[in-house]
């Protein structure tokens, strides 16, 4: 079934021009949007020196070694495509200018020489699972983690219900002022975030909390964003549903837990997709609160990565993949929601 | 039980009177109809009793106690809204049950309750669906069902069957007069359907505007209307109304005439008014009689033959619609002349200022 829909074609039977258009446009906005992601993936399984190489490969491949007998390091392998010794494997002791001195593996006393242009390295395909557990063993990778999971989680949190208390504040409380405090509310997006960073770190070193994940959180659980999502989302719940709760005993906040949020749900998922990306992608706003590297997030931790004199590119490969899963995990999970939506209505 | 007490009651929108001083006694176990046209405030009414629109004046009483500060929930009411607003992301079980899980009635208690409600309803199959997967019926009976769980003092009724067709709307109205019978609970329901209202009050309450018209019995509004609104809201089809004025006043009748001169009796008292007054004649579709001879001459304009009965769609000389009921069929056809008799004790006769004149051989005409 999923087959026959996805292999569905405009012409009978046969591909038509817009067939072959739509393919190859969804063909190339796959390539777009996944090649760089793929491509970091895979890297991230790359031993250093198989991400210097050049030409690049997109597949994990290293060159291959071999320990010869009388030789304390392992030995390059090349395969030989010209010349006097074609088609065997040796393997390189040295390169001596144009020509390298090599030696076979299953005959390690004599030595050969061969032109350079004549051999050709080894590869086989190899996963470098060590980027991944240096990450664990070297870094303090978890602690990172931790500290921006923390963030993420309790940000998105506060987030929601403060956001969605205001905002149903202003979608269902009739009081004087309404208009003019939302519109208050919206007119803060247009106040570039830059104008801020001082008057709020003044703010967060004033509350002593530079330094902790508070100094991330705090500042950024009232957003504009999202109060304005949630009210235009509460507006569409009917009153009479409110009005129901209030003749069954409830209390306003019962009215907002049990009957506003539940059928808010739809709009809260899309708020809380946008807050963990916020906060997890988050990089200007912790570079300035948090100086002490314990207290670093991911994305502070990769920043770090990236040295003054040398780079660890494998290390920082691994970790960009390990700081997009929980991202991507996320968003699959949610993004059902978000369509799927809780549009069911007992109101006509 | 309860006596539910308006008095004075007001309410202001800003710059706007929509409830005028109203004084109503809605007493124990009485089923009260609301009706009025739309726009008349019998919603709002109706919701300043429930407690979510806030009285700007007067005061409401149940059993005697003034509850104009108190919650919506605190005055022991249940509601069935003209939505169902049944909670669409909770089972049916769980929509009974909220109202009581806030007061914090223990769990069995909670059970057996709604369990009773759902027997009584016949919703018993479809508790653990959701109001999406309920058709208009069974979600109005849920509706009705959550009113009935939480044993409220009182019912209130904001147009609960307005939403369903015409067939299940005969349906319901059989099952909430039935309910109220077997409850015993003092109803309070808002109608602009008068025949709604004529099948099920015990009281009909008339609104206009925001003022009490009339109160009254079903027979009572339909036999003596206060005034031609009443008159033309209550009965359907609606009452006739003829322009006449009066040739002279008699001990116990009046009589009117028409412009062109032929005049009729009124069984009605002369008090209020004298010779040569204008009054508006209402006489019902069902009272008017065909084919007298001294009759008041109409051109048929159109015919329904429903078979049991007739309605005959015409017009007089002065140009006034009048509609005809005949029980019966009937051999007149559209286009012909008929001649219409208006029986004496069957004429209402509104003054000027639209006040009804009380009629005195109501019982000769039933």
């Amino acid at each position: 079934m999923v087959w026959s829909f996805i292999s569905r074609t405009r012409g009978r039977n046969r591909f038509d021009l817009t067939d072959w258009l739509t393919w190859g446009y969804l063909i190339f906005g796959i390539l777009l949007m996944f090649g760089p992601v793929l491509w970091v993936a895979m890297s991230s399984f790359k031993t250093d020196a198989a991400l210097s190489e050049y030409p690049p490969t997109f597949l994990p491949l290293s060159p291959q070694t071999v320990m010869v007998e009388g030789y304390d390091e392992p030995l390059p392998l090349y395969e030989i495509t010209g010349g006097e010794y074609e088609g065997r494997t040796l393997a390189q002791i040295r390169r001596i200018g144009l020509n390298a001195q090599m030696v076979d593996p299953q005959a390690p006393g004599e030595r050969l020489n061969v032109s350079i242009n004549d051999r050709e390295p080894a590869r086989e395909f190899s996963v470098a699972w060590g980027n991944y557990t240096q990450l664990f063993e070297r870094f303090n990778f978890m602690q990172y983690f931790w500290n921006s999971a923390f963030i993420t989680v309790v940000a998105t949190i506060i987030t929601v219900i403060f956001n969605s208390m205001a905002a149903f504040a202003l979608a269902k409380y009739k009081f004087r002022g309404r208009t003019v405090v939302f519109l208050l509310i919206i007119a803060t997006l247009m106040i570039p975030p830059t104008i801020n960073l001082v008057p709020i770190y003044l703010v967060v070193n004033e509350l002593g909390i530079v330094n902790s994940p508070w100094g991330v959180i705090w500042p950024a659980v009232a957003t504009p964003t999202g109060v304005f999502l949630l009210r235009q989302y509460m507006l569409t719940i009917p009153d009479d549903l409110l009005d129901a709760a209030r003749m069954d005993h409830a209390s306003e906040w019962r009215v907002y837990w049990r009957i506003v949020l539940p059928l808010a749900a739809p709009a809260i998922a899309v708020l809380v997709i946008f807050s963990v990306m916020w906060r997890w992608n988050e990089f200007l706003w912790p570079l300035i609160v948090l100086t002490r590297s314990e207290e670093f997030t991911l994305q502070l931790a990769l920043n770090a990565f990236q040295g003054d004199l040398q780079t660890s590119w494998s290390g920082l490969l691994a970790m960009t993949v390990l700081t997009l899963l929980p991202i991507t995990i996320i968003f699959a999970l949610l993004q059902k929601n978000i369509t799927a939506g809780i549009a069911q209505s007992g109101v006509k | 039980m309860a006596v539910v007490e308006l008095e004075k009651l007001v309410k202001d929108y800003a710059g706007f009177r929509a409830i005028h001083g109203v004084d109503l006694t809605i007493e124990d176990g009485e089923f009260c109809v609301f009706v009025g046209p739309s726009g008349c405030g019998k919603s709002t009414l109706l919701r300043m009793i429930a407690g979510l629109e806030d009285i700007s004046g007067g005061e409401l009483r149940i059993d005697g106690e003034r509850v104009n500060e108190q919650r919506a929930a605190e005055r022991g009411l249940a509601m069935v809204f003209q939505s169902y607003a049944l909670y669409p992301h909770m089972t049916v079980r769980e929509n009974l049950a909220f109202g009581l899980e806030n007061i914090r009635t223990p769990k069995d208690e909670i059970r057996r309750r709604v369990d009773d409600a759902a027997r009584m309803l016949q919703i018993e199959e479809h508790m653990q669906r959701r109001p999406k997967q309920l058709s208009g019926g069974q979600r109005q009976r849920v509706a009705i069902g959550r009113a009935v769980v939480r044993e409220p003092k009182v019912f209130l009724f904001d147009e609960p069957l307005s939403n369903l067709d015409a067939e299940l709307r005969v349906v319901m109205r059989g099952e909430i007069s039935s309910l109220h019978r077997r409850l015993g609970n003092t109803m309070i329901y808002v109608t602009h359907d008068q025949v709604e209202a004529m099948t099920m009050a015990d009281k009909i309450v008339v609104l206009k505007l925001g003022t009490i018209q009339q109160v009254g019995s079903p027979l009572d509004l339909y036999n003596r209307p206060a005034n031609q609104f009443v008159a033309g809201f209550i009965g359907s089809p609606r009452m006739n109304f003829l322009k006449m004025s009066v040739a002279e006043t008699r001990a116990e009748s009046i009589v009117v005439k028409e412009e062109n001169g032929r005049s009729f009796e009124a069984a009605v008292s002369p008090e209020g008014v004298k010779a040569g007054d204008k009054v508006t004649v209402g006489i019902r579709p069902e009272h008017l009689e065909i084919g007298s001879e001294r009759g008041h001459p109409v051109t048929i304009d159109s015919i329904e033959q429903l078979g049991g009965e007739s309605y005959l769609y015409c017009t007089d000389a002065g140009g006034h619609p009048v509609t005809i009921h005949k029980s019966g069929q009937t051999r007149l056809r559209a286009g012909e002349e008929a001649q219409v008799f208006l029986p004496a004790e069957s004429i209402h006769v509104f003054k000027e200022d639209g006040m009804a004149l009380e009629r005195l051989r109501i019982g000769e005409a039933v």
